[in-house]
């Protein structure tokens, strides 16, 4: 943690990124567990809002009768997404259902065919080597993708480089520094080939002439796999990257991949580089495969609170009850179940809500794992200063924050956090550094978006 | 719902912390002091135990009463038991106990609890203490005795003065190593120095003991290790170089570095995480400027050491130092801290 000279003075050709932490990876309950697929419940719920941007706008009625990978939701606006059935059955209801993000958001309920053989509604292959850039992209935006590591960010927008920029660079992210989580380590050793047609369909999409597939140390059996199965005539290189949390952070990942800084407040095409998860990438190289839109997403389900973990293929909108039936029920003393890692997921307070696009992992901590700790007073012990990957004063930052003194903390580029959490965890003091700047972040936005408002209206 | 709801605790990532928090460091602290304390014990017999405990029970006390006021028992932490022990560690063996309690008092008050507890000084508490000792008793603050001078178990008699009586003249005093160089030109062995075997402060005398008990602290990442090696390598090359321009006047580098309080200061006052600065380049800076300080005021000051003055100085300094070396932003141009 502490760097003598850093890395970069003594090895030029430096994979990773400056500062992070190393959490540990609890990745042993899950890391060799296949893929199985989750069976098809009952009841699918289908939240409106499951990406980044405008919710989708419903296209069915309830009562309607629907095929598994039939559209059920459109866009609202550029950065927002379609949605598919991801059953065959009859929609019951478009109603507030409860979301994993805590707020009960408009969804299309479906109640499944029990009789359905639940094929795929109409299956078919898309030539790629044929299409025109423009669409290859309207063909990811139809098929509702959006980032599967967890931001769920539109990916046909990303895709869409801006007037006067250009994408010289693909990375595929399958970092997963998440401690616990497996399910981009399994899909990149069951879907190889898959990922590798992903990987064409993003470069020629972004008209890009390097792809990079980056993934940590810890995942040894992938980087071989992938490098052995690489196709001779893809310009693409597997990245081994140290084995650091926040590895999988976009703006970390092009450092250590590329060694380019994304300047602060910009986007990664200001380097000329797109970043897309690898649950993204394979799953679009499905669509172009058989036609099958986001209906289904790889969940690792694990924790010391779940009977029997698992890496599962659940079909989106799957209830966390039915998820946790199917992996045996959970143990007496679960206190905490979350929805992807345990630095960066949401806690749960109701059962019954879905699995989105989103959801990488769910997570189930008992009462061992949760534990109280006091707060003390800031030491100015230097250890978050020591791991914050972009570089800020968290002690300096946390001190303002406690004192309400937001204005201040824009001295100290609060805006540039991204809310890691690396240096919640590691400070001594426990005290709640991140979860302060989370709230000192949204009162500024909206202090920010109050001042230009005025500005316009005056 | 087949499955019942369990009661589920609502909070916000992250879920899992590191281990240790702030009071097992400052026991780890504490730890590493003890074979110091050993080796004060063993050089001045059990008078030398019973000043660092009037000392450590002297901070212990307010810290315990004010904290009491707010329902916290903030002794816990362990931070006071570090101040009371570290200032013990800079007291003569023979300094009436009552004065050591007083100055536990006086360096946790003045030091610690008026700026607002632990993380909120801008000086060492420990030497807050001492120097305000220093001003109300400089002549007990200045009667040495050599070690291993009476019987292990013999208390030197001034020890047990009572309160504002005038000390028992019956103290064999000693100088010090940086006293005989200043006062006489004399200058000590440096295997004395480096065992202890000479007369000094408490701690100011084992050298060994406390670089071997740094370097636990170091390795266990508690201690940033750039301020004791920065003062080290400034005050070596400052020493030498005045060694090297005028031999008789001057001592040695090496001698520098092992007499008097550099050692304890470098390793256990000056490292103390709230009163130094806040970035690793701030560290190099403190660390050079107390090297600095110390050289100058030992050889060109009144004083024989400097130790004291030169880490309390670079406290003064360490909100400066601050604003001046924070890191750049990732992606920016800009450091930290600076106005938009």
């Amino acid at each position: 943690m502490l760097n003598f000279v850093g890395p970069g003075l003594l090895n030029s050709d430096r994979r990773t990124f400056r500062h992070g932490v190393h959490p540990g990876d609890f990745k042993e309950m899950t890391r060799d567990l296949p893929i199985e697929r989750m069976p098809f419940v009952p009841e699918i719920v289908l939240p409106l809002s499951q990406h980044i941007g405008a919710p989708s706008k419903p296209v069915v009625q309830p009562g309607a009768r629907v095929r598994r990978g039939q559209l059920v939701a459109e866009p609202d606006g550029f950065v927002s997404s379609t949605l598919h059935a991801s059953v065959t059955g009859r929609v019951k209801a478009i109603e507030r259902r409860n979301h994993p993000s805590g707020a009960p958001v408009n969804a299309v309920v479906i109640e499944t065919d029990p009789v359905s053989a639940q094929t795929l509604y109409h299956e078919h292959r898309l030539d790629w080597e044929t299409m025109a850039p423009g669409e290859l992209i309207e063909a990811i935006r139809q098929g509702g993708f959006v980032g599967l590591g967890g931001a769920a960010f539109p990916t046909h927008v990303k895709l869409k480089i801006p007037e006067g920029k250009k994408a010289q660079f693909f990375i595929v992210n399958a970092a997963e520094c998440e401690p616990y989580l497996n399910s981009d380590f399994r899909t990149l050793l069951e879907h190889t080939d898959r990922i590798f047609l992903g990987v064409r369909i993003f470069l020629k999409a972004l008209g890009a002439v390097r792809a990079y597939i980056g993934t940590e140390t810890n995942k040894p059996e992938a980087i071989e796999r992938l490098r052995q199965r690489m196709p001779a005539d893809l310009s693409c290189e597997v990245v081994a990257l140290e084995t650091k949390y926040p590895q999988g952070a976009e703006k970390m990942l092009i450092d250590a991949v590329l060694h380019k800084e994304v300047p602060s407040g910009r986007l990664p095409i200001d380097v000329e580089v797109v970043v897309n998860n690898v649950g993204t990438v394979a799953g679009v190289g499905e669509l172009f495969e058989f036609g099958q839109p986001l209906i289904e997403r790889i969940v690792t389900v694990t924790g010391p609170g779940i009977r029997r973990p698992s890496n599962l293929l659940v079909p989106v909108g799957t209830l966390l009850t039915d998820v946790i039936d199917h992996c045996g029920g959970m143990t007496d003393d679960v206190r905490q179940i979350l929805f992807g890692g345990p630095m960066m997921g949401q806690a749960q307070r109701f059962l019954n809500v879905p699995v989105m696009k989103g959801t990488s992992g769910v997570l189930f901590l008992t009462d061992r794992e949760v534990v109280h700790r006091d707060e003390y007073p800031c030491i100015k012990c230097l250890r978050c200063v020591d791991v914050c990957p972009v570089l800020l004063n968290p002690s300096r930052l946390g001190a303002l924050a406690k004192a309400g003194l937001y204005e201040e903390m824009m001295d100290y580029n609060i805006l540039d956090c991204m809310e890691c959490a690396s240096c919640s965890f590691v400070c001594p003091s426990n005290i709640p550094l991140v979860q302060r700047f989370r709230v000192a972040k949204g009162v500024l936005r909206e202090e920010m978006a109050r001042k230009k408002d005025r500005a316009e209206t005056s | 719902m087949k499955t019942n709801q369990p009661s589920l605790l609502l909070t916000t990532s992250p879920f899992i912390k590191a281990k240790h928090d702030t009071s097992w460091i400052m026991w780890q602290v504490n730890f590493a002091l003890s074979p110091v304390v050993l080796a004060a014990v063993y050089f001045f017999g059990s008078g030398a135990l019973l000043v660092i405990l009037a000392a450590a029970a002297g901070a212990a006390l307010p810290e315990w009463l004010v904290s009491r006021q707010r329902g916290e028992n903030s002794l816990r932490d362990g931070s006071a038991v570090i101040t009371g022990v570290l200032l013990g560690l800079t007291l003569p063996p023979a300094l009436p106990l009552w004065m050591a309690f007083v100055g536990g008092n006086l360096g946790i008050v003045a030091g610690k609890l008026l700026f607002g507890g632990l993380g909120f000084s801008i000086f060492n508490p420990a030497l807050v203490g001492r120097a305000l000792l220093q001003a109300a008793f400089p002549e007990a603050m200045t009667t040495w005795t050599a070690p291993g001078a009476g019987t292990f178990f013999s208390l030197p008699a001034a020890s047990l003065t009572p309160p504002f009586l005038k000390v028992d003249a019956d103290v064999i005093s000693a100088a010090t190593p940086l006293a005989r160089m200043k006062f006489d030109g004399e200058l000590t062995n440096l295997p004395d120095l480096l065992l202890g075997t000479t007369s000094g402060s408490l701690g100011e005398t084992a050298g060994i003991v406390i670089l071997l008990a740094g370097a636990y602290l170091a390795a266990r990442k508690i201690l940033n290790w750039r301020i004791p090696v920065g003062i080290f390598a400034t005050v070596y090359v400052l020493g030498a170089t005045l060694h090297a321009i005028d031999p008789a006047a001057y001592p040695p580098g090496l001698f520098h570095l092992f007499a008097g309080g550099l050692m304890i200061g470098a390793v256990f006052m000056a490292t103390d995480p709230v009163t130094s600065p806040n970035s690793h380049p701030g560290c190099w800076i403190f660390a050079a400027g107390i090297g600095v300080l110390v050289v100058v005021i030992r050889a060109f000051g009144g004083l024989p050491e400097g130790m004291m003055y030169a880490i309390l100085f670079m406290n003064a300094m360490t909100p400066l130092i601050n604003r001046a070396t924070q890191p750049r932003v990732f992606g920016t141009r800009r450091r930290g801290g600076w106005k938009r």
